[in-house]
């Protein structure tokens, strides 16, 4: 075990997978000369050589889509999207491409991709640099999508993500990456996609998370623990497919439940998860499912606009205070 | 002299001496353009009865661009298409059963029933669809070649795409980085003069769609779409400069869609004389004289035309026999692993 930072946690399981599979090659704007933006694909190019980490043109589409068709014809692409506001330039090719070649042509051909890519706000980079969608891919059947929230999780889940023949979307959340954490040195060491990880035990409020959520949420159920009341946290860690049955375990003891998203509430993931909530576990239900999420604005500059738009520990406190 | 057996198989592909042509040569190629001409108006015919849905683009007129082009690649080269897309499928060597089985929605078609005409494919004939998103097939061509020249497999791959998918993100994009990766791609672009009811003119600041490649540092040459011997040689050109090592080519080819641009186009954007003009240069007539003038023995091109038909409605019987997918399909093919 070692303190890693996320950004050098990632670094490691590519690493690792491209030392394990010579067809796992890695493109995106600045990812081999310079290491990547946020430093997670440093060292890969004087390790694997510039054949197999190549820097692109600023074009996401046909990064993307360069993909798309090298993975349908053998290799194990990661293509890095350099935020995922510039993912929307290749929304075309994740969701109407990457999501379908599969099932389309009858299951002739593979997408065994992986797009990783960084999300929301807190940097003073205003509206269009700041945004936090990672649900919008999490709606197409065919896509997974993953959105780690500690350091050994980025490791085990991105190489389980370069692992499976599915296309991914792996979301990283732009101020993490200096994040530390234990990561097992092990290469072997993975952690399945589509499994959801409790965080923290507590049998008074189920609090529902992920990504940098999952930090806020676990430092509001210790404010909250102060005043006696113990919060369950889980961490979803993927968006799709979708593991809600340690949420439904812990809201069958709870009764209650609080989801926290970086995301702005309508369509997001804390409708969907109480919908489900309320479609398993009806009988259970004591109080309203109640969400915290990202004021419904363009996020703005400032950092004082910026502070009162995105979910803070203190809206998580009182949005679990308000279904006791 | 066409046994049934090879015509409803793959020509070989590669078999691009040159001319002199061998008379069993000419007329494999010309059977393939007689193939997907009876098989276009038999699916015109299918659709009109209601057995055939969704949008469906025909490629009458354009035959010899299809085949023509194909006939150039080696075994190992990729074909890669827009939704016009049963012509290039057959030329590639898909077998018109299992084409018209995926037209009429059977689990026997190509994509189980899946995909519909726009998405066709076949992997084991490296014909990898069949895209109906004007231009994504462009972006994924460059994929389809890097990975080629990743794992050096000496293979190019031969894109087709209309003269509106010029004026798209994805043409540009892909064009730059096939250029700068030096990627084994062959560009063709299937110059019909229309995207959908507008002329080119309209929409594209250059119209000589060739020198578009050249803002890409890329070689380009054009071809006469309604010659079938053109294309095919500058296609085997073009694929000599990738298999070289010197990157992607742009083929520029002229031609024309003698049907509207999908089914149930009545829209009036072109004249008639304009239709009728081309009309005159249609590609099987015009390749039918080849033959002739090499001394083809009229009887073995009506023998062709004879055997095709036969082709045909043994396709539309097996594609009618065969069953619509069972409803469980549905959750079939959407992940490899859960
Ligand atoms: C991105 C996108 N925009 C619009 C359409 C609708 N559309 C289908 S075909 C077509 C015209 C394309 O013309 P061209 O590229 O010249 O090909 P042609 O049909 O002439 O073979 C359009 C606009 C689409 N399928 N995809
Ligand atoms: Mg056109």
């Amino acid at each position: 075990m070692a303190g890693l930072s996320i950004s050098k946690a990632i670094a490691q399981a590519l690493a690792a997978e491209m030392e394990r599979d010579s067809n796992v090659v890695v493109l995106g704007e600045e990812v081999a000369a310079f290491g990547g933006t946020y430093g997670a694909t440093s060292g890969l190019l004087d390790r694997f050589g510039g054949e197999r980490v190549r820097d692109t043109p600023i074009s996401e589409g046909v990064i993307v889509g360069a993909a798309v068709g090298a993975a349908m014809n053998g290799l194990r692409p990661v293509a890095e999207i350099m935020g995922i506001n510039f993912a929307f330039l290749a929304m075309d090719m994740i969701v109407n491409h990457a999501a379908k070649v599969h099932s389309m042509f009858g299951g002739q051909f593979r997408c065994p991709l992986v797009v990783r890519t960084t999300s929301g706000g807190g940097r003073q980079l205003a509206a269009t640099h700041s945004q936090t969608v990672e649900h919008l891919f999490a709606h197409f059947p065919g896509l997974k999508v993953v959105a780690p929230a500690t350091a050994a999780d980025a490791k085990g889940l991105l190489k389980s993500a370069i692992r499976t023949d599915d296309p991914v979307m792996f979301v990283e959340q732009a101020t993490m990456y200096s994040q530390r954490g234990e990561v097992p040195d092990d290469p072997d060491f993975l952690i399945p996609l589509g499994k959801s990880d409790v965080k923290r035990r507590g049998r008074h409020v189920t609090v529902v998370a992920y990504s940098k959520m999952v930090d806020i949420s676990l430092k509001a159920a210790g404010e909250l623990a102060k005043d006696g009341i113990e919060c369950e946290v889980v961490d979803l860690r993927s968006l799709r497919p979708l593991d809600l049955d340690p949420v439904f375990e812990s809201f069958k003891q709870t009764n209650r439940c609080v989801v926290v998203e970086e995301s702005w509430r309508t369509y997001g993931v804390g409708s969907e998860v109480a919908a489900r909530i309320y479609e398993e576990c009806f009988d259970y239900v004591d109080a309203p499912v109640k969400r915290v999420a990202q004021k419904e604005v363009p996020l703005p500059y400032a950092g004082n606009l910026e502070r009162a738009a995105l979910p803070q520990v203190e809206d998580v406190v009182a949005a679990v205070k308000s279904v006791l | 002299m066409l046994p049934t057996s090879t015509l409803s198989s793959s020509a070989a592909p590669g078999s691009n001496s040159k001319p002199p042509h061998s008379h069993l040569e000419l007329l494999e190629l010309y059977r393939q353009m007689v193939l997907i001409r009876l098989f276009e108006e038999k699916c015109e015919e299918l659709y009109q009865k209601g057995k055939i849905g969704g949008f469906m683009h025909l490629y009458i007129g354009q035959e010899a661009v299809g085949v023509g082009a194909v006939a150039a690649r080696q075994p190992q080269d990729s074909v890669i298409t827009g939704y016009r897309d049963h012509g290039i499928a057959l030329a590639a060597g898909m077998t018109a059963r299992v084409a018209m089985a995926e037209m009429l929605g059977r689990v026997t078609g190509c994509s189980k029933g899946k995909g519909g005409s726009m998405h066709l494919a076949d992997i084991n004939l490296k014909f990898w669809g069949g895209h109906a998103i004007v231009g994504a097939q462009i972006a994924l061509a460059a994929g389809l070649a890097w990975a080629d020249k990743f794992q050096r497999r000496d293979a190019a791959t031969l894109c087709f795409f209309g003269d509106g998918a010029t004026n798209i993100s994805y043409f540009h994009e892909a064009l730059n980085l096939a250029a700068v990766w030096q990627l084994p791609v062959v560009f063709i672009c299937e110059n019909n003069k229309y995207g959908m009811w507008t002329p080119i003119e309209k929409v594209s600041a250059v119209t000589e769609i060739r020198r578009k490649a050249s803002a890409y540092a890329i070689p380009s040459d054009v071809a006469d779409g309604m010659d079938l011997l053109d294309v095919r040689a500058k296609t085997a050109a073009a694929l000599e400069h990738c298999r070289a090592g010197h990157g992607p080519y742009f083929l520029e080819v002229i031609t024309y869609r003698f049907r509207g641009h999908s089914m149930g186009d009545q829209r009036a954007y072109r004249t008639p004389d304009e239709i009728r003009k081309w009309q005159a240069e249609d590609p099987i007539g015009k390749f039918e004289k080849v033959l002739l003038d090499a001394g083809v023995a009229p009887a073995d091109i009506d023998k062709v035309d004879d055997d095709v038909k036969a082709v045909m409605a043994d396709a539309v019987a097996f594609a009618e026999a065969s069953p619509f997918p069972d409803d469980s399909e549905i959750w079939t093919n959407i992940y490899i692993e859960p």
